[in-house]
């Protein structure tokens, strides 16, 4: 049985089995829930297919959030990618663009999957359905991949958190970018110790990152953070995937994570207490919604 | 945990606090009117709730969650309409209930039939609950697990006549957690059982049938 609270241990198992995380952790959890490996797959499988249909809701024109105070990022940004000269590249706009609109999906009542959370729902999909669909990876593999995710986000969640109000966004889109930066280094047939060195750099790319939404709403940064954690995800992945090593090993960095998240004031943690919450536009955006 | 619990759950947006929580808060009340729709409720908003429910949906979340629906179901969207329909009258009120969680909403429901009830109960993250009176009663429980709630006169052995009833009769099950509260010694009692495993109906007859016991409720898992 696996304990999910150190990333050297996932990758130790992996090394020493000779087989993808994913693998052990399918494996895994196949036998700490009783089920069939195919079960516990075909249940990730449904999840990878709700979070396509979120796209699909959130890159509709029209879309508005119930605030009114947001929509449309995904549609925008789908179009915008459609051009040769985009300065991320057409493939990143895209992706962009399927972050952007699930988190949209997300803040207009639409259906999604928490990925760790509602907050940061955007970042796994926007990568994961990116390479399948652009960059022609199989259903299989990317949804297999999301174990690797899952086990990841485990271990931050019981080493760190995975809560804005306990650790500020670094815990929220901060734990996606990193859970969607490893497992995209094993769809790329990287090793389960790269897989771990581009989590470390996801994780240290946004330390301290602060929980800081307009009026309270999961919306105002939460949707355009969606899209930037999503870019921090490919290039950690893409650093792990050149040999870029991480000076500070990723168990280190998700702990480092805990002490950033404790020492954060309240004000910065979910509470619409300071950040961009409290500055002259964010308060005048409030008033507009809540009266 | 389980990678689902990282991965999952699927759920309608925003927030799973403030939307996902608010709709197994709303649950309660339909567990606790046997699956009918009641024909009106009153429901108070207390701090954050009251202060951002609208742009959260909150109300609909918390109606949906009355009416039965799921924190998947994309009922939600539409449950103020929805209950137009099924013809549930609804009321916000916003007021700061004293010495609650910052998250927390008290619905008073009252049914065709004349019952009333009172469910009170706070979201208090990730979709979670916990739920704080029943009736007026103090409680404490999630809704995660199968929960007893059984009312009795505080007389000594009651405990022991329920606990003995479900390790003889029932097996299986297994007491997760436990909780009582009284309003005076020898008064109303609550006793809060969070079972593991799946208790069958006949389990709340046989408690409804001891000595000192009033009522037996079984809230099964949200």
């Amino acid at each position: 049985m696996l304990k999910y609270e150190s990333i050297s241990e996932l990758v130790k198992a992996a090394e020493d089995s000779g087989e993808k995380i994913s693998v052990i952790v399918l494996r895994d959890h196949a036998e700490s829930m009783e089920k069939s490996e195919l079960e516990v797959y075909e249940r990730m499988e449904t999840d990878f297919e709700i979070m396509r249909h979120s796209i699909e809701e959130g890159q509709k024109k029209d879309l508005k959030s119930m605030s009114g105070l947001t929509g449309g990022e995904g549609y925008l940004m789908k179009e915008y990618a459609q051009r040769e000269d985009t300065l991320c590249g057409s493939f990143i706009s895209k992706a962009m663009s399927r972050a952007l609109a699930v988190a949209g999906c997300n803040a207009a009542m639409g259906k999604i999957v928490a990925a760790p959370t509602a907050g940061s729902c955007g970042i796994l999909p926007g990568c994961l359905i990116s390479m399948c669909e652009d960059k022609g990876f199989s259903e299989k593999e990317v949804i297999m991949s999301m174990f690797t995710a899952g086990a990841f986000g485990m271990v931050i969640a019981s080493r760190a958190s995975i809560a804005g109000a306990e650790g500020g966004c670094q815990a929220e889109c901060g734990s996606a970018a990193a859970m969607a930066a490893a497992a995209m280094v094993e769809i790329m047939g990287g090793s389960p110790l790269q897989c771990a060195d581009a989590c470390a750099i996801a994780v240290a790319g946004q330390l301290g990152l602060v929980c800081d939404p307009v009026a309270g709403l999961v919306e105002i940064p939460c949707i355009k953070r969606n899209a930037t954690g999503l870019v921090i995800a490919f290039s950690s992945a893409d650093m792990a995937l050149a040999g870029v090593r991480p000076k500070i090993p990723a168990d280190e960095c998700i702990d480092a994570m805990r002490e950033v998240g404790d020492a954060l004031p309240a004000a910065l943690k979910e509470t619409a207490g300071g950040g961009l919450a409290t500055t002259p536009t964010g308060l005048k955006l409030r008033e507009k919604v809540f009266g | 945990m389980n990678v689902f619990d990282i991965i999952g759950p699927v759920m309608i947006g925003p927030s799973s606090s403030h939307t996902a929580g608010a709709v197994r808060l709303g649950r309660v009340v339909n567990k606790l009117s046997d699956g009918r729709i009641p024909a009106r409720v009153e429901i108070t908003l207390s701090g954050s709730f009251a202060q951002t429910y609208k742009g959260h949906g909150t109300d609909r979340a918390l109606l949906a969650g009355i009416m039965g629906y799921h924190s998947y179901s994309p009922e939600i969207r539409d449950a103020l309409m929805i209950a137009d329909q099924k013809g549930m009258q609804y009321s916000f009120i916003k007021e700061n209930i004293r010495d609650a969680h910052p998250n927390t909403a008290s619905i008073k429901y009252y049914t065709e039939d004349g019952a009333e009830g009172t469910v009170q109960g706070a979201s208090v993250g990730g979709g979670n609950i916990k739920v704080d009176h029943i009736n007026g009663m103090r409680v404490s429980f999630s809704g995660d697990k199968n929960t007893l709630l059984v009312m009795h006169e505080d007389k000594p052995g009651v405990i022991a006549s329920v606990t003995n009833i479900m390790h003889w009769q029932y097996e299986d099950l297994n007491i997760a957690g436990f909780r009582l509260s009284r309003q005076a010694k020898g008064g109303e009692a609550i006793m809060t059982i969070e079972i593991d495993g799946n208790p069958p109906d006949t389990l709340i007859e046989d408690l409804r049938k001891l000595k000192y016991i009033s009522n037996a409720i079984l809230i099964r898992k949200l």
